[in-house]
């Protein structure tokens, strides 16, 4: 059916149709929307889930892990400070191998206080074992959620999955969106180490290092293996619902010279500046990461490549500019633009790839720099 | 792509217009967004929102810099927002007013949503509500189909007083 939705209400209603048993969470401006309109399925009997308003989102990410480990399906929302609040917790989710899907609304991080689209909060998430989509509209939020729970309770995944939507931009923007009845596209949750009543067992107790690294290597392996699932629950997805997704969105990347990669809503805004600077005979194309973890192989081998990151590592760089520089040989231009939910236009990306400079890194709006 | 910025104060409900416009171009078969810009106002200050309307989906997300068209809902905002920043030479202006100005280089469109909302009783929490009547007179200005301005409203709010009120503005407008 086709109707209206903010990201935030586009996320509730994937998240109402997944069915969780148990939602936690804290409100945080701009996910505020989200957790509100889960409240209100749950208070008005249109989600049968223990909703647990928690005193901070350390506790949202610590009743998630308590409840999934009973084999419940589990969903809770952050952004920002929020994300950073919980990130003992986002570790334990993922050593303990449990499915919790979280949507992340992402929004910088202070001082100085700001609540505009960033990914730096994401980024610092990075390394924690939960697998990150990144999307790029009201309807690729609702899609990405509901295909979220499938992937990460597949038996050769159980990770969890973090849902990310730029703040703002995507969050409270009106878009259309179509919705579907899910169906059976989500099968019912089967934790194979729940824990059972029955039959007790011991969890997270002291792990000696002849077998720390066992776990940890086993994180990797399902990380690796989770490429496959992903790729087949979008196969599956398009087969059942129409619409297709890879691990990039790729716009005119076939014959282009240069090419803009990005995340988020900065993958649309480029496909509007690709039009702009193939007019001007320029052959440029877009590709939009979507999955950042796993991090997906990306043919950008001998091509002139426009990175933009809004995020940063400090005394590094942009994360995804540095990330695709240690895959690819290409000749890299790194802009850093957007931070803070800094206003980007199309025509400025369209003048990041006319004025690039190959090997350097350029911050959007700051005078003199390199 | 035909895009529309919203002046309003905080709380008059110029973010709900901006998604009730979008809503029923939506519903007319075609493409839009509307999104507000959230910086730190407060109920009262001068606020923004924006819509875009196109027969193609739309993948610009930053901010209108050159409006089609500018609506106002409050003509005080007026003394200290230009709201005619960036707008299109011999683009629209619509103001929520008894008066009908005339600003040259642009095509001036005016009704009085306050007072229709008043005589209609469409009144919240001591506020006049706009952003239904002004449906109207966007629909007599063909930027949506009356039909769908009325399917939009109803799929908001279930209060019919919305729908005669925009039916009311759209019988005042003069174009």
């Amino acid at each position: 059916m086709l109707t209206v939705s903010t990201g935030n209400k586009a996320v509730a209603l994937a998240v109402k149709q997944a069915k969780p048993s148990v939602v936690a969470a804290y409100p945080i401006t701009p996910q505020t929307e989200v957790v509100e309109q889960i409240a209100d399925y749950v208070g008005g009997k249109e989600l049968d889930a223990k909703y647990i308003p928690v005193e901070s989102e350390h506790s949202a990410m610590a009743a998630c892990i308590g409840a999934g480990i009973t084999g419940v399906r589990t969903f809770t929302a952050t952004s920002s400070h929020g994300l950073l609040y919980m990130h003992e917790m986002t570790n334990f989710a993922a050593g303990a191998r449990l499915p919790i899907v979280m949507a992340n609304i992402n929004r910088s991080i202070g001082p100085g206080w700001n609540i505009w689209a960033e990914h730096t909060d994401a980024m610092q998430e990075r390394d924690t074992g939960w697998l990150q989509v990144y999307v790029g509209s009201v309807q690729e939020a609702y899609d990405a959620t509901l295909m979220a729970f499938r992937i990460a309770e597949h038996n050769d995944v159980l990770l969890p999955v973090m849902v990310n939507l730029d703040g703002f931009l995507l969050s409270h923007i009106m878009q259309p969106l179509d919705t579907t009845d899910p169906g059976d596209f989500i099968p019912p949750i089967h934790l194979p180490h729940a824990i059972d009543v029955n039959n007790p067992k011991g969890y997270g107790g002291l792990t000696g290092p002849d077998d720390h690294f066992r776990f940890r290597w086993d994180i990797e392996r399902s990380m690796r293996d989770s490429v496959k699932v992903i790729a087949d629950t979008q196969a599956e997805f398009a087969k059942r619902f129409g619409r297709k997704y890879g691990f990039t969105e790729d716009y005119k990347c076939e014959d282009a010279d240069v090419v803009i990669v990005s995340l988020g809503t900065f993958g649309k805004e480029s496909e509007v500046a690709v039009d702009i600077l193939r007019r001007e005979g320029i052959k440029a194309g877009s590709m939009r990461v979507r999955w950042f973890r796993p991090f997906p192989k990306l043919d950008l081998n001998g091509r002139e490549v426009v990175v933009i990151d809004r995020d940063y590592s400090f005394g590094f760089g942009g994360v995804l500019a540095r990330s695709i520089e240690a895959q690819n040989k290409a000749d890299l231009f790194s802009v850093i633009a957007g931070i803070g939910g800094q206003e980007v236009t199309y025509d400025d990306i369209a003048g990041f790839v006319r004025e690039r400079r190959t090997g350097e890194e350029f911050w959007f709006g700051v005078n003199g720099n390199v | 792509m035909f895009e529309i910025r919203i002046h309003s104060r905080g709380g008059q409900g110029g973010v709900t217009a901006a998604r009730l416009i979008a809503l029923a171009a939506i519903r007319d078969g075609k493409y839009a967004t509307a999104f507000p810009f959230y910086g730190a106002e407060r109920r009262g200050a001068p606020v923004v929102s924006f819509v875009r309307i196109d027969e193609k989906p739309i993948k610009v997300y930053s901010q209108i810099r050159k409006p089609d068209m500018v609506i106002v809902l409050d003509t005080s905002v007026m003394e200290t927002v230009d709201v005619f920043h960036g707008l299109k030479s011999g683009g629209t202006v619509f103001l929520n007013s008894a008066h009908t100005p005339d600003f040259e280089g642009y095509r001036n469109y005016n009704v009085d949503l306050t007072g229709i909302a008043l005589r209609e009783n469409l009144v919240v929490a001591g506020s006049p509500i706009l952003n239904t009547p002004v449906l109207g007179a966007l629909a007599k200005l063909a930027i949506i189909t009356k039909e769908s301005a009325k399917k939009a409203i109803a799929e908001m709010f279930s209060d019919e007083r919305n729908i005669k009120a925009a039916e009311v503005a759209y019988q005042e407008m003069v174009v």
